[in-house]
């Protein structure tokens, strides 16, 4: 007995000697990620909650005052302006990007010669920054030595000094414009992926059974595609409400302050009024509406599957 | 079959094909001729650079005055495309080194919390950082990293993060491990294991990381705004904005179409060359 048993005791002490030592080793190689995450967002966020308690300017001492922040923002009209604007342009935003992305990504379906080089181009403009593209465009929107003044103004559509960026709807309408030629060939690849994923017998077989185009797309390919879509939607969505770079580049906030996005107005409250701990309180309200926005999104999905 | 409907078959075959490239090449055309008009106009001289882009061509000649007008703002092109490339690459080093061995260690390794760690590191995907950047600005400043570029890139590193290491992840995932193994009993050990013999096998993935790195590095705009104060430390986008709103003297448009270019051709050419990579990560990311 005894040497039976102190075998298996023997062999085991070492081998658990080394397994302690691996984990250590994998410990090790993560631990330069978990390190910079710790510092760069775990500790922001925690930061974040602690300051929105706070009245803390840039310079001087933070005071707390509990839920001082939070009941600001109920009679803060810029704030909810900012909220309506955000919810404006992300409703629009989304459904014209969707609008254009679908017939795209129908159209770049087609296992053609050539259409390799379309997808590419089609989405060039999406590894360009939105600063980048902000840019751009407001020097293609621009009055005196723009592109598209003189060209409206030769199909008559506007008069002699249409300055696209100077009214509201001229200038969102442009916004709208640069943001969908920037973005759609994300989300147009996006949706390839889903109808690439749908099988080709499938179709096939509805085309012999004798379903319509429109009926094979809309009982068919929609239904198929309902994952690919609620991520493109959830993407698209996500993005839109955290939008700034335009809004700062090209048009500063727009005519009479029309334009101020939610994070565009965190940032002037933080950095421009160097109101701190409200624009944290801002930034939880923000992330407050982000995720909820997410949870509703991912519940319809789940509500279409249970179907 | 008939010879008129083979006919009529060839002929709506050549009817769709004209109408699939006619859709094509104009829709090519929306998107492409924003590069291209700020290309040519970037191209011409000084004076006519703030006249009616009609024809968007030089008609005086080709001429680099914009980028010589551009190269008078801030603390000179060269010193912000420097600040711009320093960030960006330091972006992309790090990240590799960081998310290889993050990558390595949560696929090949079983130790405590290890879910917990892979959890926290993909959440930072959740929460934009465009919603804590006020506190972010605070504890750099508390780091004495404010206002550096050493600051920036460590934020911009910690933000390809989540990405990065789900990607590195499947990638050793996806090498046997028996490679390992009979790596291991040849006597290959630990780092020199990692960088002789898995690093070339898990190159697709880096290539992949290492693009998503460098184009968001150069294209962000916000944290680069906030966190850096001191003009001569501006990114690219930073002092292009500073020249757009005039901030910097009068607008001058063609140093804005020059700026474009100077923002714009890294990224199309990186695109361009290693599409391949990149379409890799957007199914990657997208799929998750």
């Amino acid at each position: 007995m005894s040497i039976t048993a102190a075998t298996p005791l023997a062999v085991a002490k070492p081998r658990r000697r080394a397994r302690s030592s691996r984990q250590w080793q994998g410990l090790l190689y993560i631990a330069p990620a978990i390190v910079l995450v710790k510092i760069f967002f775990v500790i922001p966020v925690l930061f974040t909650v602690w300051m929105s308690f706070h009245n803390w300017p840039l310079l001087g001492e933070p005071s707390w005052i509990g839920l001082g922040n939070y009941t600001r923002m109920f009679s803060d009209t810029r704030f909810s302006a900012a909220l309506s604007f955000t919810a404006y342009y992300t409703l629009i935003a989304t459904i014209a990007i969707f609008a254009l992305a679908f017939p795209l990504a129908l159209f770049v379906q087609n296992e053609r010669r050539g259409v390799s080089a379309y997808r590419t181009i089609f989405f060039m403009p999406v590894v360009v920054g939105l600063a980048t593209a902000s840019l751009l465009w407001v020097w293609l929107a621009n009055v005196d030595s723009g592109l598209f003044s003189p060209i409206l103004r030769m199909f008559g559509v506007t008069g002699r000094s249409a300055n696209l960026l100077a009214t509201f709807n001229n200038a969102f309408a442009t916004i709208i414009v640069m943001v969908v030629w920037k973005i759609v060939g994300f989300t147009m690849i996006i949706l390839l992926t889903g109808l690439q994923s749908i099988p080709g017998d499938l179709t096939e077989a509805a085309r012999i059974d004798g379903a319509s185009r429109w009926q094979r797309f809309r009982f068919l390919t929609l239904p198929l595609m309902r994952r690919t879509l609620a991520l493109a939607l959830i993407l698209s969505v996500t993005g839109s409400v955290l939008a700034f770079d335009q809004f700062y580049i090209m048009t500063s906030g727009g005519p009479q302050n029309r334009m101020i996005s939610v994070v565009y107005y965190i940032f002037n409250q933080s950095f421009v009024s160097f109101q701190l701990g409200y624009g944290s309180a801002l930034s939880i309200v923000l992330l407050g509406i982000l995720v909820a926005l997410s949870i509703v999104q991912l519940w319809l999905l789940r509500v279409g599957d249970d179907k | 079959m008939s010879a008129a409907t083979k006919q009529a078959r060839a002929r709506r075959k050549l009817f769709g094909g004209l109408g699939f490239h006619g859709f094509g090449v104009i829709a090519s055309f929306f998107f492409l001729a924003p590069f291209f008009w700020a290309g040519l106009s970037s191209l011409r001289s000084g004076s006519e650079a703030q006249t009616p882009p009609l024809p968007p061509w030089p008609t005086n000649g080709i001429s680099f005055d914009s980028y010589a007008t551009l190269d008078s703002f801030g603390s000179g092109i060269w010193q912000h495309t420097l600040n711009s490339l320093l960030v960006s690459l330091s972006t992309v080093v790090l990240t590799v080194i960081v998310s290889l061995l993050a990558g390595y260690g949560f696929s090949r390794y079983r130790f405590p919390f290890k879910n917990v760690f892979f959890i926290l590191i993909i959440a930072t995907l959740m929460i934009p950082f465009q919603s804590i950047l006020t506190p972010l600005f605070i504890i750099l400043a508390r780091l004495g990293l404010n206002n550096s570029l050493v600051g920036l890139t460590l934020v911009y590193v910690t933000l390809q993060l989540p990405f990065s290491v789900f990607m590195m992840r499947n990638a050793f995932d996806a090498v046997p491990r028996e490679i390992e193994e009979a790596a291991r009993i040849d006597g290959a050990r630990d780092i020199k294991l990692l960088l002789r013999v898995l690093l070339p096998l898990v190159m697709p993935g880096v290539a992949t990381v290492a693009i998503f790195a460098f184009l968001n590095a150069w294209n962000e705009f916000l944290a680069a705004l906030i966190l850096l104060s001191d003009n001569d430390k501006y990114t690219l986008p930073v002092l292009m904005t500073a020249v757009r709103a005039g901030r910097l003297g009068a607008i001058n448009w063609g140093a804005v179409q020059a700026g474009v270019m100077v923002m714009t051709i890294p990224c199309l050419i990186i695109f361009l060359l290693l599409q391949r990579y990149y379409m890799r990560g957007l199914m990657a990311g997208a799929v998750k």
